[in-house]
């Protein structure tokens, strides 16, 4: 990590996300160890890593899924951290894609896309379904509308997944490993939708093991490994060029 | 000595032989006619109807519906409180659960009848027995079925709440769409169980004095059997219990069918 970033707790109008010197405990394990991170508007930026490197909950702390134990988190120069900030209101405003998908396995596609916009966005019904409906188009599983998770393939889970946070009309869409759960052969049509936001200019965090995505997509490039930043730059650069040794090491693992 | 497979046809023969044994003696020994005027005597039958079916049948069903329905949503909320952050909510819920858990429904009904008149001598439960039998047998099952929603919810995978709310719902806005429909959904055949035990809970009404529109199949059977002096009538409820149970028993087991199958 750079040393001269000083912690100020002013906030960087440009950035989308601005994290300061954060720190978060599970219990007596300190799992992010003063993280500096930064997100540009209209900026795709991927977080790559060894499981346990504290990558998933760097993510998951700019949504508030877990509570940072100490440092400051602003979202759109809003401080999300201050007790006093409206979460729920944050949150639909910040998309995020699981791993697991968690589409709601109760409701049909279309309803998985329209329950949010109606109960929290306070869409009516009409509106949201129109939305949704060029959502699904959007990442091609229009045909799937009234079919239940249960019935797609993780493919096609996935993106209905993306297309239910892009219902919300998001600031930016937050990706959590969004293809580690996949068959190695659906994970091209989840990558090509992530790809056709960046290019439509989307603010994206994406924590991932696809390094050609990275590298293709990517405008910058963080390595973590055991809670810190160890070296992020230029995707093309760090991945042909690592200068630390421990990225070094992961690269030559994973590459 | 005989093979593994000779010694296994030769013990299902000796089972066979034990039950043909076993049958034969019950036919001969029984004497049929008595058994026929005593458990199943046709006039008494005949007197049953239509009184059975209009009366005792339709109360214990209406009791049954009362007290689960009571009893569902009382869960529901002792479910809830019981996950709460709230210390004193977690601990009343599971005071509650604990007790009527502990406590023979009995007990419940003469506590709720008994003891509410004591205790406030000017004041009546609303609804007069349906409503002291919607309470006890509520209070019963709901303690028993708060249990089964708690296992319920926590059964739901923790991604479906971080879901609903990475989405911006609320909590309870996340709880009442996505995590407590997922939740009924697995306890379904739980719950259908739970029903099946109130029905047969219902009869304990009796406790409280009924007139004579307010028998239940157990009190109806029992009037019916010391007026006639014969069996009859309580074989004839016993039939009607089984008419409800039954095919309840039948629901449950599709229920886990399917959901065996949608794994």
């Amino acid at each position: 990590m750079t040393a001269e970033q000083t912690n100020t707790s002013t906030k960087r109008s440009d950035a989308a996300i601005d994290v300061q010197q954060l720190h978060k405990y599970f219990g007596d394990n300190e799992v992010l160890k003063g993280i500096d991170f930064h997100v540009a508007n209209g900026e795709v930026v991927c977080v790559i890593g060894p499981s346990g490197s504290g990558k998933s909950t760097l993510l998951r702390c700019v949504n508030l899924l877990e509570i940072p134990t100490k440092g400051k988190i602003f979202v759109e120069g809003v401080e999300i951290t201050d007790p006093d900030a409206d979460v729920d209101k944050l949150r639909a405003r910040i998309g995020i894609v699981f791993q697991q998908f968690n589409l709601f396995p109760h409701m049909t596609v279309l309803r998985n896309l329209t329950i949010a916009q109606e109960k929290v966005a306070g869409r009516k019904k009409a509106e949201a379904v129109e939305i949704a409906r060029a959502n699904l188009e959007k990442v091609g599983i229009a045909e799937k509308e009234s079919a239940y998770p249960a019935h797609l393939s993780g493919g096609q889970m996935q993106r209905a997944a993306i297309a239910r946070a892009l219902s919300m009309q998001p600031d930016m869409m937050l990706f959590d490993e969004p293809t580690s759960a996949l068959d190695p052969e659906l994970v091209g049509d989840v990558l090509a939708v992530m790809k056709d936001l960046a290019t439509e200019g989307m603010t994206m965090m994406v924590v991932t093991h696809e390094m050609g995505f990275a590298r293709e997509v990517g405008d910058n490039l963080v390595f973590m490994d055991g809670g810190v930043i160890v070296e992020e730059g230029h995707p093309a650069e760090v991945l042909a060029d690592p200068q630390h040794e421990r990225t070094q090491a992961f690269l030559s693992k994973v590459l | 000595m005989a093979s593994p497979r000779q010694r296994a046809a030769r013990w299902r023969y000796v089972q066979y032989a034990v039950l043909v044994l076993a049958v034969a003696v019950v036919v001969l020994v029984a004497d049929w006619d008595q058994l026929q005027r005593a458990f199943f005597n046709w006039e008494v039958v005949k007197d049953q109807f239509p009184r059975v079916l209009t009366v005792a049948l339709k109360n214990t069903i209406i009791y049954t519906a009362c007290g689960f329905s009571f009893g569902l949503v009382l869960g529901l909320f002792l479910a809830l409180m019981r996950l709460s952050s709230v210390g004193p909510y977690r601990w009343i819920s599971t005071a509650v659960i604990e007790l009527f858990r502990g406590l023979p429904a009995l007990v419940v009904f003469i506590a709720l009848s008994v003891g509410f008149r004591l205790a406030f001598p000017d004041r009546e439960i609303p609804f007069g027995n349906l409503g002291v039998v919607t309470l006890a047998l509520g209070l019963v099952g709901g303690a028993y079925m708060a249990e089964t929603i708690r296992a319920g919810i926590q059964a739901v995978p923790k991604g479906q709440m971080e879901a609903a709310r990475s989405l911006g719902m609320t909590h309870s806005r996340a709880m009442i769409s996505v995590v407590v429909p997922q939740a009924f959904r697995i306890i379904l055949p739980p719950l259908t169980n739970e029903l099946i035990l109130l029905t047969k809970d219902s009869s304990l009404v009796y406790i409280l004095g009924l007139s004579l529109s307010g028998y239940e199949l157990t009190k109806f059977g029992r009037e019916g059997m010391n007026s006639a002096a014969n069996l009859t009538p309580i074989v004839v409820i016993s039939l009607c219990y089984l008419l409800i149970t039954v095919p309840l028993s039948i629901v449950v087991r599709r229920m886990e069918s399917r959901a065996e199958r949608a794994r």
